[in-house]
């Protein structure tokens, strides 16, 4: 017996094939939207190029930044290897420190998308449960969700971001390394779960009415399943642009944090560190220390706000 | 209407409450006052009397009733950085922070709204395009990166403008400007400019929409039936309805220029609040959180009341319920 959604007409019309998942993607319209659309293809790429240069940093980067025993400082404020004095074991220069630049943008690249999809998914786990509890069993959760919700969402994420870190800070005033991540993944995580709550339980209010939802109760089925089995899979939708588009909006709040000096430990390579620390040799006119991270901060960032605003519109047909 | 502003009321207040409550548990945080205010041979008969004359020995929510009082009174203690009165501090930063984000608004309304009308009237040519791309650029620019590119063209590489600091101010009864000096224009204009770069490209884009929106309206077509001239019908029909939401959206913004003032100061080394309160995380210096806190989410408090409030006065089908019936014959 399937309950799945027959009152949604497009879904039923549709009537995806059955098999495994990749192969129902490969036939169905998300897929073709995405073949033709050019600005999809060109912003999944350079995201694809970022996750794995990230993935494969310690293999792909010709030095360890972490390494301080093959730091020399002779090679310190290098510039890129197509300029007169670059070299060629340093592709992109060196930075105060005699760091390599390409090695240590791949590492700041990893720990920056570290950060960044850890927080999206801690934020969307802990919004998607309360969001389907508050919309499916009403009440007192759905009464304090919603005037929660109501104060934060006034407040701009950044700033709320930044609170939760500078109280997180005084909490654990000589928070290093590992806790220093905890705090930052934890202040990015409660900036946003709100936003994945109020929006799935909107959809939940609109589904528990649902033909299918009142078949499930009746033949007797426990609400916990009920919630994960049938309504989570309806709710998603939003949820998977929301979650796309705050990766990048994690990326750049992370990155902000660091370049103020309050996000990961400034000793660790991240996108915002590396341009915290460039900027002290703007002036000195070495902007490569700069330029490169901040060049694939943007790239990042607006790759996946391209991807996110394209899922948007093809998950929404209306908007076509 | 008047319970509905009760209503909202209390709820500003609750909120300045839990935010109080943050603020108040916070101060738990830095250890007991006492050991730093008497010396090391002090007895434990003195160092009680002193905890009694405190108010630490009375119950916690005897104590936040004190914090509370004191906070209304604006007294949030001493910074544990500078050793200064934290009110003292924050009087002192608040013109250079306000005077950032007025000009910052200013700028973004003055380009904002010509740029969207622009994109919206013309909509099909390719100059309108570019500014809609251009504008997505700067809706996806981190702030602090806008500020330096714009530091590295305009101080380092053409050294037109000065990068940090307020230059020259004047003092007016307690409030210093900087904004009565062709120095002080000089040093505010790069900062503004940043502050204001992402909600111009957010407000562009909305009066774009809303613009598009009002186009496409029966009152647009009647007006063109009638055969007013283009001029008449954009300006005096389009865009005074297109206006009414932007209007709002942009009071809600300068609550958010003041909150993203914190990045901006940082980079250009402006004296203002924000870049107090950066230091203040960093030490860190509790005082001085909690006063900004507390301060941030009253400005946030009072700007989304008078909004509400506005709503509700301009258009009676936002009021509540309650209100709704009693206004109705």
């Amino acid at each position: 017996m399937t309950l799945r959604a027959p009152s949604t007409p497009e879904r039923a019309a549709a009537s995806p094939p059955r098999g495994p998942r990749w192969k129902r993607w490969w036939a169905s319209d998300l897929r073709h939207e995405f073949v033709r659309s050019p600005t999809a293809l060109i912003a999944a790429a350079i995201a694809l190029l970022c996750v794995i240069g990230a993935l494969l940093a310690p293999w792909l980067a010709p030095h360890d930044p972490s390494d301080l025993a093959h730091l020399d400082l002779a090679d310190s404020h290098l510039p890129p290897a197509w300029m007169a004095d670059g070299r060629a074991t340093y592709p992109l220069g060196t930075d105060d420190q005699g760091r390599d630049m390409l090695s240590a943008l791949l590492h700041g690249l990893r720990i920056s998308l570290m950060v960044g999809l850890s927080s999206v998914a801690l934020s969307v786990a802990i919004g998607v449960t309360t969001g389907l509890v508050a919309g499916f069993a009403g009440g007192v959760v759905d009464a304090a969700l919603m005037r929660l919700s109501d104060v934060m969402l006034s407040f701009p994420p950044i700033l709320i971001a930044l609170l939760i870190d500078g109280v997180g800070r005084t909490i654990f005033p000589h928070a290093r390394d590992l806790l220093a991540f905890g705090v930052l993944v934890l202040a990015l995580t409660l900036t946003e779960w709100v936003r994945y709550a109020r929006t799935v339980r909107g959809s939940t209010l609109v589904e528990r009415h649902k033909d299918y939802v009142q078949a499930a109760r009746l033949v007797g089925m426990r609400p916990w399943r009920l919630l994960r089995r049938h309504v989570l899979p309806n709710v998603l939708g939003p949820v998977l642009v929301l979650a796309t588009i705050q990766v990048g909006q994690a990326i750049v709040t992370e990155a902000t944090l660091s370049f103020l000096g309050i996000g990961v430990p400034p000793t660790t390579p991240s996108l915002g560190t590396l341009i915290r620390i460039g900027n002290d040799f703007l002036y000195a006119g070495e902007w490569w220390i700069t330029v490169f991270p901040a060049a694939a901060l943007v790239l990042v960032a607006l790759s996946v706000n391209l991807l996110g605003d394209w899922l948007r519109d093809a998950l929404n047909p209306r908007l076509r | 209407m008047l319970p509905f502003i009760l209503r909202r009321l209390a709820q500003a207040v609750l909120v300045m409450l839990v935010v109080g409550m943050g603020a108040f548990w916070l101060f738990q945080y830095v250890g007991d006052p006492v050991s730093n205010l008497v010396g090391q041979d002090a007895t434990a008969a003195q160092r009680a009397q002193l905890h009694a004359e405190l108010g630490l020995d009375k119950p916690v929510p005897v104590q936040f009733a004190r914090f509370v009082g004191h906070a209304l009174a604006g007294d949030f203690g001493i910074s544990l950085r500078q050793g200064r009165e934290v009110s003292a501090l924050i009087a002192e930063r608040l013109p250079a922070t306000l005077e950032l984000a007025v000009v910052a608004a200013f700028i973004s309304v003055a380009a904002g709204v010509p740029l969207g009308v622009y994109a919206a009237l013309r909509r099909r040519r390719w100059d309108a395009k570019a500014v809609m791309a251009v504008s997505l650029l700067g809706v996806s620019l981190p702030t602090f990166l806008v500020g330096i590119v714009l530091i590295e063209v305009f101080s380092v590489l053409l050294g037109w403008l000065p990068s940090f600091g307020r230059g020259a101010t004047v003092q007016m009864g307690g409030w210093s400007t900087g904004l009565l000096t062709v120095d002080g224009w000089r040093h505010v204009l790069l900062p503004a400019v940043t502050l204001a770069i992402y909600q111009l490209a957010l407000l562009m884009r909305l009066v774009r929409a809303e613009m598009l929106e009002a186009l496409r309206s029966d009152y647009v077509k009647f007006a063109r039936a009638r055969g007013l001239p283009d001029r008449v019908v954009h300006f005096g029909h389009a865009l005074r309805n297109a206006l009414m939401p932007v209007l709002t959206i942009s009071g809600l913004q300068l609550g958010s220029l003041i909150a993203f003032s914190v990045i901006t100061e940082t980079v250009f080394a402006w004296p203002g609040m924000g870049s107090l309160f950066i230091q203040a995380v960093q030490f860190p210096d509790v005082p001085v959180m909690a006063a900004y806190l507390c301060f941030i989410a009253l400005v946030f408090v009072v700007i989304n009341l008078v909004v509400d409030l506005l709503y509700a006065i301009v258009d009676p089908r936002l009021r509540p319920h309650g209100a709704r019936t009693r206004g109705a014959p």
